[in-house]
């Protein structure tokens, strides 16, 4: 990034912004972060079978987004998940 | 019963107190009986930017601690009816005051006043959360820069969680030409990511700078942009439907002959 871009700083600011909020209000909302961990373990053990003690969900910033990346343990797929997926 | 509103904005520097004067000085232009209290305790600065410093006797603390009676901790502005100030202690620290006793100090106020409006300090600590304490209504202020905007997101969710429904939010110091070419955010940008609603935007004006060294709110000068936008302010507070200033005839006749005749 170069310090003479001619680029609109309003720009800048505003991307910026967007970005430290979305940290803020996620890091200001721990209990927030667990409630979706389960919703999305309860999502996922429908189809497999995941170790819950081995979960981690956390914002990753690759580039310019943030994201969310989960790592989840996969113990073992459950007989039928793939024949109910071709029958729907 | 009168009502309760406290300004304020998490980062220092925004404009709370210029605002407190201001919206006060414009309420009680429009016939209502008006306190602004000086939260800020240790760092009094509504006395100077009102100009009152000279005729305070008795301050916030005072009162709390039944060293004086409310009514002889009032100072009476003389420029315009109804308009008083109870200033806040310089030589001792937030913690002279418990957000209870701010609540029923509020709570007396309400009974003599229509309107009560509370000068926030900066911070999100005790001095934060006394002021807020007896508010019935919040305004928070914002610069169009990236930390005060981020600082204002931070209180809105600390009022949110206090119990304090839909905050109004006030963009202070927008520069319409810096908007213009795209080196400032606008007012789209900022009510996007805060998500309250608007009460007023107030350009970047030096009869601010002008009327602080004076001691005289800008409310009181009649060609004041600034005073104008504060004028505004007050009316839709009253529950008045007023239109948003164009911010583009803020850059005066010399700006819109400019860009008449293509200089811009």
């Amino acid at each position: 990034m170069s310090l003479f871009r001619r680029s609109n700083s309003g720009d800048v600011a505003r991307e910026r912004l967007r970005i430290v909020l979305m940290q803020d209000r996620i890091s200001l909302a721990p209990q927030l972060m667990e409630r979706m961990k389960e919703d999305l373990v309860d999502v996922i053990s429908r189809y497999v079978d995941v170790d819950r003690g081995k979960i981690e969900v956390e914002w990753r910033r690759t580039g310019g987004e943030p994201a969310l990346v989960a790592n989840i343990p996969v113990r073992s797929v459950k007989r039928g998940v793939a024949s109910d997926d071709r029958a729907s | 019963m009168g009502e309760s509103l406290v300004i304020t904005s998490g980062k220092g520097g925004v404009g709370k107190t210029t605002a407190t004067a201001n919206i006060g000085a414009a309420l009680a232009m429009m016939n209502q009986k008006v306190v602004l209290v000086d939260a800020d305790i240790g760092l009094r600065n509504l006395d100077v930017v009102m100009g009152l410093e000279n005729r305070i006797v008795y301050d916030l603390v005072d009162v709390v601690e039944g060293f004086c009676k409310l009514k002889q901790a009032l100072i009476k502005d003389k420029r315009v009816e109804g308009l008083y100030l109870l200033p806040a202690a310089q030589t001792r620290e937030k913690t002279a005051v418990t957000p209870e006793q701010m609540k029923n100090l509020v709570g007396q106020l309400k009974e003599e006043f229509d309107y009560v409006i509370v000068d926030c300090p900066a911070g999100i600590e005790q001095g934060f959360r006394n002021a807020v304490a007896g508010a019935d209504r919040a305004i928070v202020i914002t610069t169009p820069d990236v930390s005060s905007v981020r600082d204002a997101d931070r209180v809105i969710g600390l009022l949110e969680s206090a119990g304090f429904e839909g905050p109004l939010l006030v963009v202070n110091r927008i520069k319409p030409k810096m908007v213009d070419r795209g080196d400032m955010m606008d007012i789209g940008d900022i009510l996007d990511v805060l998500a309250i609603d608007l009460i007023g935007v107030v350009p970047e004006d030096e009869t601010i700078l002008v009327s602080t060294n004076r001691g005289e709110p800008a409310v009181f000068n009649g060609s004041s942009r600034a005073g104008q936008a504060f004028r505004n302010i007050a009316r839709r507070l009253r529950g008045e439907e007023v239109p948003f200033m164009n911010l583009a005839e803020v850059q005066g006749l010399w700006g819109r002959l400019r860009k008449f005749v293509g200089l811009e």
